[in-house]
Formats: structure tokens, sequence, C-alpha cells
């Protein structure tokens, strides 16, 4: 027996083992998630596909969506993938509540995450549209400020540019409507 | 009653085992033989109590007793019989009595089989190791009961009985395959820990030569076989339930089992040239117990909840103790391999660039870069976690950009090394070898590329598979066509008696066409894979790539365990029904979600596959997912084709069954390989050496 050996390869066993006592403490469904209660990053990003409805706020393929310019509304950033099978799930839902809050004050933008823009336009296509406009990522930027870690995720932002709720997973109606009516200015709910 | 049977069962079994232990390692150190012997007792006692303590779950299960815990946790009276017994392994405290049982089962017939009858040459050395590989296994083993006696203990005492339970998890009870995959990937993920204890037991027996080689292969290719079919039965599951229409999607726990089958196929391999040639001892020890050890962390991954998986519902508290179990395996092992390394000096060397021995050393390669690579992605998120404080979590882009390539490049030397003789291959034999699977290559990817497109991957995939086939069918083609000249044979009795005669060899090239065929249908149906979606009203129509389907009807169903919605689906071709299809919805009790049932008619072009997305509370309209994905019904039959490759060789054949072992007898390179001479199954064909027991 070559001691020696033994103990170096013992010694590789150790930080294994350590990753993984460290996993042990770790929840990975606990998400750290310090950007609540923070004003959100800003970004400007291309829009890939205009929205279907009312609910696309004008922005045409190749306009530059500026997060500046949404000042003073309600902003709901969700980030998806054409490869993501949950986002498929909540793509019907925020389409439909995104159109029933066009023209309220309440604007929905869709950032398509580590995908080409062909896909995520050709993916958007497949599902049947979508009513609010797309913008690509480029290079991740707005994904790493948001800090996103998978997708689906969702931003509720409110009028003061300052992020209300960060939903992970897929969103259900009754997720958005609860979130964008707690952040919705007062007084535009009479309208 | 039952309870304290099974209960006392599993706490005895874990005193025999470590009294077993002691025995071995006591009795070979005082050179008794009577004290090891009660080594071997114990292993089989073992065995006798944990079927003792399994059928006592059963009996509790189909009984409903629910003052166990188990039953307690995932029994209910309105389950069906056969979704009762199986959830034996639905939950975590009975999938590890499950795994103590198969655990126990493959001791006692490892011992049986490694103490009985003479080994020829090999016999004093398997003699000097079993002893160890016992107390390894009887370790592996006390180490689960302890499991089963601490914090998995499913023989609980639950009081006051409650009157009904929850049911088993819905996902679980949802599908037959749930009666085949979990016992599957036992049967392969436990039957790891045989070879892994030859080697270690050969190891710290001092024993030099080939012998645990001889003894471990079989165990290796069983277990391999047990984990192929594992996991495409798990593929084909994810696929008939889950209702996205997929069957792989990277996650931790499918990675998890994958692993292992990857540091085993190269094991597979990379044995032949160390029997053959007597070369990577060092190599050879390290896969087994890389094999082994990530059938454990795979465990560790789906027990302990550290990575987020789909695999969710097996877990528990008992993380720590898998920890330190991956902790003194790791290090009683990788220590023993690499202090005792100096004892495992290679004999033979590298002849020539191109010889089969190389296209092994890439096929090694390539398999250990694949291994790292699975293995990182599925570990980095917690490596991000621990080194930067970041969450990130690893998808399908990165596992498929990364091991693509590697799939294209196994799938080549799949072609290649068939046809390649040890040692040196002369130009003119390579060329004639490969000539025609080359221009049938070429042929096969400018139609391909002409006719269908689907991207340089899709092409590639053809091109290569058409490639490897040729010249996996080439091997049994000329095989035969000699046996028919010398013997004078029929063509079916020829291949027959050529599979017969060396079933290491075909059963291997069998397995190879297996391969190739799920590799080209997992090709095809990811690159010419196309779906829509619909919301229509009775009587309505949708179309995808010449398919059309009509919504007849909707329906809802009362059954004792679930309500069942569904739709009645009529498939068209050129207007006239042409077949019927029905997608539907299951609503559990225990669970939010629905649990869909896609329908899926499979021909051999492909599927079609709907999957019911959502019905209108009026039932007037009803959401369809519609999928047609080529070739997807060859990945099933490529499978069962592998694990029928594997089955071959691991059989033993009649003639051969009492022949005894040559250990390190030379061996004549084949001058022409596949083409044999006049008498050329037995003598000149040097791979038959392994095919004896």
């Amino acid at each position: 027996m070559n001691w020696r050996r033994a103990a170096i390869a013992t010694a590789c066993a150790v930080p294994i083992v350590a990753l993984f006592g460290y996993g042990m403490t770790r929840n990975p469904r606990d998400i750290p998630s310090p950007l609540p209660g923070r004003p959100a990053p800003d970004f400007a990003l291309e829009v890939i596909r205009a929205g279907d409805g009312s609910a696309g706020g004008g922005l045409q393929p190749g306009d530059t969506l500026r997060f500046a310019d949404l000042k003073g509304e309600v902003v709901v950033v969700n980030f998806w993938a054409s490869w993501c099978l949950a986002c498929r799930d909540e793509h019907e839902v925020l389409s439909s509540v995104a159109q029933l809050y066009a023209g309220r004050g309440v604007r929905f933008v869709g950032i398509l995450y580590s995908d080409r823009p062909a896909n995520g336009i050709q993916w958007i296509k497949d599902m049947g549209g979508q009513s609010y406009a797309s913008v690509s990522d480029h290079r991740s930027r707005a994904a790493i400020d948001f800090g996103v870690y998978g997708v689906p995720e969702t931003f509720f932002i409110g009028p003061d540019g300052v992020v209300a709720y960060k939903h992970i997973g897929p969103v259900t109606e009754r997720v958005l409507i609860e979130q964008i009516e707690r952040i919705r200015p007062p007084t535009l709910t009479t309208q | 009653m039952t309870r304290i049977l099974g209960a006392s069962a599993v706490l005895v079994a874990f005193g025999v085992a470590i009294a077993g232990m002691v025995m071995a390692i006591v009795g070979t150190r005082l050179r008794r033989a009577d004290i090891v012997r009660g080594a071997y007792t114990a292993a089989y006692v073992n065995f006798g109590l944990l079927a003792l303590a399994s059928l006592a779950m059963v009996w509790a299960l189909v009984t409903h007793d629910f003052s166990v815990s188990y039953v307690a946790q995932v029994g209910s009276r309105s389950t069906p019989l056969f979704y009762t017994i199986i959830s034996l392994w639905g939950a975590l405290e009975g999938s590890i009595l499950f795994w103590g049982l198969v655990l126990a089962g493959f001791t006692a017939v490892a011992v049986w089989r490694g103490t009985r009858g003479t080994h020829g040459a090999a016999h004093a050395d398997i003699e000097r190791l079993m002893p160890y590989a016992t107390a390894i296994l009887l370790g592996i083993g006390a180490f689960f009961y302890l499991l089963l006696v601490m914090p998995a203990n499913p023989f609980r005492a639950v009081f006051p009985v409650p009157a009904d339970g929850p049911g088993p998890n819905p996902l679980l009870q949802n599908h037959i395959l749930m009666g085949i995959h979990p016992p599957l990937l036992y049967l392969g993920y436990v039957g790891m820990s045989v070879p892994f204890a030859f080697a270690m037991g050969a190891l710290l027996a001092g024993v030099k030569g080939g012998a645990w080689i001889q003894l471990t292969r079989r165990w290796t290719t069983a277990a391999w076989m047990f984990l192929t079919a594992a996991i495409i039965a798990g593929m084909w599951w994810s696929y008939e339930v889950l209702g996205w229409g997929g069957y792989w999607a990277w996650d931790p726990v499918e990675n998890a089992s994958f692993l292992p089958w990857l540091t085993a196929t190269a094991f597979l391999h990379s044995a032949m040239v160390e029997e053959r040639r007597g070369m990577l001892r060092v190599w050879n020890l390290s896969l087994i117990t890389a094999t082994f050890a990530l059938t454990i962390l795979g465990t560790f991954l789906t027990r302990s909840g550290i990575l987020s998986s789909v695999h969710a519902f097996a877990e528990g508290d008992i993380g720590y103790w898998f920890l330190g179990f991956i902790a003194i395996v790791l290090i009683f092992s990788l220590s023993l391999v690499a202090g005792r390394s100096d004892q495992l000096r290679t004999e033979g060397r590298l002849d020539a660039v191109a010889s089969r021995e190389t296209a092994f050393l890439f096929n090694n390669l390539l398999f250990s870069v694949f291994t790292f690579t699975v293995l990182l992605g599925t570990l980095f998120p917690l490596v991000a976690e621990a080194v930067r404080g970041v969450k990130v979590s690893v998808g399908e882009p990165f596992f498929n950009s990364m091991t693509l390539p590697l799939c294209m490049a196994l799938l080549f030397l799949m072609g290649v090394g068939p046809a390649l003789p040890w040692r040196v291959a002369p130009r003119d034999i390579v060329r004639r070898e490969l000539a025609v699977p080359a221009v049938l290559a070429v042929l096969v990817a400018l139609a391909v590329g002409l006719l269908v497109g689907g991207g340089v991957y899709a092409i590639v995939t053809f091109a290569f598979g058409t490639f490897a086939l040729a010249v996996n069918l080439r091997q049994f083609s000329t095989g035969a066509r000699a046996r028919m000249r010398a013997h004078g044979e029929a063509p079916p009795v020829a291949l027959a008696r050529l599979i017969g005669g060396n079933r290491r060899r075909y059963g291997g090239y069998l397995a190879h066409i297996g391969a190739i065929m799920v590799a080209v249908a997992v090709g095809a149906s990811s690159a010419y894979k196309s779906e829509t979606e619909a919301t229509l009203r009775k009587g309505e129509t949708m179309s995808l790539r010449g398919h059309t389907i009509r919504l007849d009807e909707l329906w809802g169903r009362q059954e004792p365990q679930r309500f069942v919605l569904g739709a009645d689906v009529t498939v068209l071709r050129d207007g006239k029904p042409a077949g019927r299809m029905d997608p539907r919805l299951n609503f559990y009790q225990t669970s939010e979600q629905p649990i869909t049932t896609p329908a899926v008619r499979s021909r051999a072009s492909g599927d079609l596959y709907l999957n019911l997305m959502a019905v209108e509370r009026d039932g007037s309209t009803a959401t369809i997912r519609m999928i047609v994905e080529p070739l997807v019904p060859w990945i099933w039959a490529g499978g069962l084709i592998i694990v029928l490759g594997a089955l071959i060789t691991v059989t033993p054949s009649r003639q051969r069954a009492r022949r005894s072992l040559p250990v390190a007898a030379p061996v004549r390179p084949p001058l022409v390989p596949g083409a044999a001479p006049a008498r050329p199954l037995v003598i000149a064909d040097p791979d038959t050496r392994g095919a004896a027991p």
C-alpha cells in the first residue's frame, strides 16, 4: 500500500464531499431575491416581435424598448424561452391578462432569455401569437441585472420603478391580477 | 403484527450484515475457512430476512394495514391493487426497503457463484478475493439496513390508526410502466455494487491477475442491461405520461441514472482491452469505482433534495446519511485504488494507431468527457452557489450543445471500431471493411440533405448512423456467410449458430445496432418534431404535417381514485376516419394539478401525439396540443434490441458452460476480422474467451 498516494486520493475526495455537505444546507427551491423592494434595473432592448393587440404599445420589430420610457406605468416583465416547457403553460394567461389591462397603465414585456430571436418568434407563432411585444436579451444583460436564475420568471414593477414582486415558475391568472391590482395606482381603477 | 415482523427482520439483517463483515475479515486474517464460511451464510440469511420484510410490507399494503407508517403514507383503499403493490417503491422508505432486498439478492447470488464450482486458472485468485468482496457487499448492505432501522424506517407505528390513506403520488399511479421502470433501475443501480465489490476485493486481497475482471464483466453487463432498460423505460414513461411530447429533459435525476450508465458502458469496452492486452488495469478499476460511486451519488441527489428535480417525490431527511456514505465510499475506494495501483502494472502497449485498441481508447475518452460534461452540468448549480453564492440553472441548451458532438463522434466510432482488427489494422483491410459503409453514408447524407433537410446534426446523424449500421450488420453477414460456405448451413441456422458461438461479440454488435437505432430516432424526432395547439369545438378539425384530427366528443367519468375527463378524437386520412384516439385529463383528490394521459398513435414512420390541454367547463370546447414526432417508436425498439444484445452476451453458452477460464492465455489476433476461415468460430476468434463464465 502506497500511503502517500492514498492520502492524496483521500484529499481529492474531501472537496467533493464538502460540496455536497454545503448543498445539504441549501434549499434549491429557496431563491434569494434581493430585487423586490428595490428599483428595477434599467434596460434598453431590441423589439423582436410586436404585440398582436393594443397591449403591444405600438412597438415595432427593430425598435428599442427602454425601461425608462415605461416609468409611471405598472410593468410586468416576463423572462421566457422557446426551450422552456413551463413557459408554454403561462403563455396564454400572460397574453390574455396583458390584453385585459391594455391602455390601463399596465405594460407587459416579454424578454427572451438565452435563446435565438428566430426561435422565439417561431415559438410565439406556434403558440398562436402574443398580445404584447417581446424583446431579445442580447448576451443576457437584462437577465443578469434582474437576477434571473431560470425561466419563466415574472417581475412586477410599480409606477415608481420599484420591483414589488417576483414570481418564479409559470404564473396563473390569479397571481397576475392580484399582483397588478396590488401595485396599480388607485386613480387608474376608475377608468 | 406484520409491522413487528418486518421491523425485526430488518433489524436482524443489520446485525447479521455487520457480523458477516467481521467474520469475513477476521476469518481471512486468521486463515480460518470456517469463519469465512459464516460470512457467506450471513449473505444468504440476509436475503431471506429482506425477502421476509418486503413480503410483510406488501402484505401490509394489500391488506390496507394503516397502522404501518409507510402504508398510512402511500396506501389508499381506492387505489387499484396493481398500484398498491408497486407503491412498495413509490416513496422513500419503501424504495430503500426494495433497494435492500435487491442488494441482498445480488449479494447472495454473487457469493453463491463466487464460492461454488471451480474457476480454472483464476480459482485461487477468486478464492482469495471472495471474502473481501463479500465483506464489502455486506458493508453496503449494512448501510441500507441501518437506514431502514433509523431514518427511513417504513415499519413505524401509527396511532391512532387512520381509516384510509392518501394513496400514492398521482404521477406514479398513472401508467403501467411505473411497475417496470423503478425495479429495473434498482436492478441496474444495485447491480453495480457487485463489480465494485469484486474490484475492491481484488485490491484488498492483492490479486494481481485479471481474475476480478472475469468475474466482473458479466455482472457489469447484466447490471448495465437493467440500467439501459430502466433508462429507456423511464423515457417511455415520461413520453406516455407527462404530456409534453418529449422523453428526455436532462433533469438531475435523469442525469443521475445516465452517469453510471456512461461509465459502465466505457468499462464494458475497456474491459476487453484489459482481457486481451493486459492494458488499462487501473483505468478499469477506476471506471468500476466511478460507476458505483455515481449510483450512490445518483441516489443521494434523488433522496436528499439538494438539486431541484421533477423526481422530488422520493425525497426525505436521509441526505446526511447518504452524504456520510458517499464520503466513506469515495475515501475508501480512491485511497485503495491510488495506494494499490503499483501492483497493477500494465503489461501490453499500443502497437499501432489504426487498431481496435485505439478505437476502444477513443471510446473511453469520449465516454469520459461525456460523463464529465453531464456531471458538470448537473452539479454546476451547486458549485456556483458554493463558490459565488449565486443560483443558476443549467438547462437543455447546455447539455444539448455539449453532448451532441460527443454523440456524433460515438456514432461514428461505433462504425469504425468493429471493423478494425486488434493490434494493427492493415490499410487494405480497413479500406475493404469501411468502403461500402462509407459510400452508403455519403449517399444517405446527400439524400437527407437534398430531400429532407433539417440541419447539419440531423444529416450527420443519418450519415453516421448508416455507416455504423452497415459496419455492424456486415459483421453478421460475413460471419454467417462464412458458416454457410463452411458447414453448408441455411442462412437462419448459420446466423443463430454464429451468434451462439460467440455470444459476447455478436451480442455486442447487436447492442450497437440498437444504440444506432436509438441515436438516429432521437436525432430525427428532435430535428423533425412539429407541434401545434388549437381549441376545437365538437366536429372541428385541426391538421399538422398531413395529419388531421377531428374532435368528436368530450366525456367525464368518475373512477374510484380519480375523475377522468376525456376527448374522443377521430384521425382522418383523406377525409375518411382512419383511427380513434382519446387523450385524457385525470384529476386526483390529492393533487391540484390534473395529470394528463396523452394519446399516442404509433407507426413505424413516427408518432402522432395528442395531449388534452384544457376543457371548457360547459364541455363545448377542448384545447388539444398535436405533436408529430418522426421515428419515436424506433427509440423503444432500439432500446429493446440493446437489451437483447446484452442478454445474449450474459447468457452462458451451453457447450462452454463447464469450460474453465483461461486467464492470461496468449491470444492470436485474427488476420481478417469478421471474415472467418474454415472452422471459424471457436478457434480463430479470440473474442470467445470472454464468453466463458
